[in-house]
């Protein structure tokens, strides 16, 4: 689908819901629907039931953490409709304590994709009908995939043999966890005039070796 | 009796799992029994979650590249074929002809390797032992061509964002060539010792039967779906790599049940067989290069690295710092052997994913365990599980 067909859904279901509805854009060619939490369930069931989308299938649900904005979870819900051919993504933002209405009654194949993104990030889920961990341990505590967990996590887990059984422990790195900074210092430094780099520059107007003049 | 009343039967709560040859893996399931009737199955799964889209990002693109070979570890190269393609995306290059027909015939030939897993193991599930054993021999045949690529059986990490790291050794193609000649007549025999075997099609038909708006609503995708009639394959729908230019059919079932699950399976790899001998016929007619030309994105090759000081500093650069992805953020689907195999890849500009969500194909299967089990016996279950094809490595990530 292109990319022209993809705005003019993203603005028919706009126009379709005033208020629910932020914003529509195409990006990478997948169309991305910006909604509130309010208007997600409505946003979600036109996309399922407008004869122009029939996005019935729910593909996934995760979330995107950005510590520096104010509500700083992207909830992104990945629609997909087998009838039209076409793909769809919903955002919706929160933060810690807000929950993001569960989509659950809409698909019902939402309920574990909820629940992982509760496990991994902390984004509660309001009227969900089991929301448990489910890939974390038995009695983990924290949000893994939150940016502010560390990598090493907190605990770390060995059978002891006095007391028969695994235990936890905090984490004891025999290795300091090392992070690289990457950002070049040689791109970074484009824009920087050192002593000498004046010599480096052609006067306008100076004639250049192949004959021509610098303009 | 003494007493009609007092001799009912109390529902019973059953451990399956997470040691359990029939559970392919380590999934628990908590089932809570009528006597050997399922009326309630709670999939536990986590067992085996390492942490892996944590791990990403904290990666560089080219060193994430061998955590997706792990997440489903019976199709490794599918899983690598999202990951580039993602990534291919958000830095908007294309491969080279070749590289997109060598990409299409190793997902083909991990198409068979999954399935012929799948098939023979499901057939043990219920009972039949001899085509797990004729399938692990021909298994043997495949990861052999994997270790002529990458040098390694299973974890090939041969993809790479941009093509594939190396063309393709000699002679290699007239083997895979002569494998798909006679790859037909192993279909058949293993047809022959199931699809008319009375006692596998009493433990399979009409079990776990998924009408094909279920399969929708509950995410169902890949031969789960099409064998509840959707005629739904990414490969046709939205082609990746040279897919468009191949000639296939879609396995379509009819009815939903276990035994239509297997039926489509033992299609695909007839389906995917005759992919892979177009491809082996494409690729004699498509000479070049199998990475893209930009030493920003693809390493040098090792000659020009012992003369050329430029190569020497890509190279070193490409290993240690790798390349910036531009900023954005996209959602990359292939079709995997299991199903609809997702990256979901945001990138912050730097040297990293800021976020690589991976979208397991297996999770809603087992989601819909739940619902397809209920009401069956116990011995069903196991059928279910096996049909629906999970590997733990990508459930729990």
């Amino acid at each position: 689908m292109n990319e022209e067909t993809l705005q003019a859904l993203g603005a028919k279901i706009a126009a379709a819901l005033p208020g629910a509805v932020t914003g529509t854009e195409v990006q990478n060619g997948e169309l991305v629907v910006r909604t509130t939490r309010e208007g997600l369930l409505q946003t979600l069931t036109v996309l399922r039931d407008d004869a122009g989308c029939r996005c019935t299938q729910l593909v996934d649900i995760t979330a995107v953490d950005w510590p520096s904005k104010p509500e700083r979870f992207e909830v992104n819900y990945m629609l997909l409709s087998v009838s039209k051919n076409l793909r769809a993504r919903v955002k919706v933002t929160t933060d810690e304590d807000t929950p993001v209405p569960s989509c659950v009654p809409l698909f019902p194949a939402a309920g574990w994709y909820e629940r992982e993104t509760w496990d991994m990030f902390g984004v509660f889920f309001a009227g969900h009908p089991d929301l448990r961990r489910i890939l974390t341990d038995y009695g983990f505590e924290g949000h893994p995939l939150r940016k502010d967990f560390p990598l090493t996590g907190y605990v770390e887990v060995r059978y002891d043999d006095e007391q028969k059984r695994v235990v936890y422990e905090p984490v004891k790195l025999t290795q300091d966890f090392r992070a690289f900074d990457f950002m070049s210092p040689w791109e970074a430094m484009t824009d920087v005039q050192l002593p000498g780099d004046e010599k480096a520059v052609i006067p306008l107007g100076a004639s250049l070796r192949d004959g021509s003049v610098k303009k | 009796m003494a007493n009609p009343v007092e001799s009912q039967i109390k529902p019973y709560t059953m451990n399956f799992g997470p040691q359990h040859p029939a559970a392919h893996g380590v999934l628990r399931l908590v089932l809570e029994m009528d006597g050997e009737i399922v009326e309630r199955a709670d999939p536990h799964i986590g067992l085996l979650h390492r942490g892996t889209e944590k791990l990403i990002e904290y990666k560089t693109y080219i060193q994430a590249m061998p955590y997706f070979d792990r997440l489903d570890y019976v199709s490794p190269m599918s899983e690598e074929h999202s990951f580039v393609l993602a990534a291919e995306k958000l830095l908007g290059i294309t491969p080279p002809k070749r590289a997109q027909h060598i990409r299409v015939l190793f997902a083909e030939l991990t198409r068979i390797l999954n399935h012929l897993l799948n098939v023979t193991t499901f057939a043990m599930d219920v009972g039949a032992l001899t085509p797990a054993l004729w399938g692990f021999e021909e298994r043997e045949l495949l990861m052999e061509f994997y270790e002529r690529v990458s040098g390694a059986r299973m974890h090939a990490n041969y993809f790479r964002v941009g093509g594939v790291h190396q063309d393709l050794p000699a002679g290699m193609l007239d083997d895979i060539e002569v494998y798909a000649a006679k790859f037909e007549k192993f279909v058949d025999d293993v047809e022959g010792l199931l699809t008319a075997n009375r006692i596998f099609k009493q433990r399979l038909v009409d079990i776990g039967i998924v009408s094909g708006d279920e399969a929708l609503a509950w995410g169902f995708t890949g031969p789960v779906l099409r064998a509840s009639g959707i005629p739904w394959d990414l490969r046709k729908a939205q082609p990746y790599d040279t897919y468009a230019e191949y000639d296939f059919d879609v396995a379509v079932g009819k009815t939903g049940d276990c035994y239509a699950r297997y039926l489509v399976r033992v299609e695909e790899m007839r389906q995917s067989n005759r992919i892979v001998q177009q491809a082996v016929a494409k690729l004699r007619q498509t000479p070049g290069a199998v990475k893209v030309d930009d030493r920003k994105i693809a390493p040098p090759p090792r000659g020009d690295m012992k003369r050329s000081m430029e190569s020497l500093i890509h190279h070193f650069k490409l290993y240690t710092e790798g390349y910036h992805v531009p900023a954005g953020e996209t959602y990359t689907a292939t079709e995997s052997p299991k199903g609809e195999f997702g990256v979901y890849l945001v990138s912050d500009g730097s040297n990293r994913p800021y976020r690589c969500k991976i979208r397991p194909t297996g999770i809603a299967h087992l989601q819909g365990v739940d619902f397809m089990s209920r009401g069956h016996m116990l011995a069903d279950a196991v059928a279910i599980i096996g049909s629906i094809d999970v590997v733990f490595g990508e459930i729990d990530r």
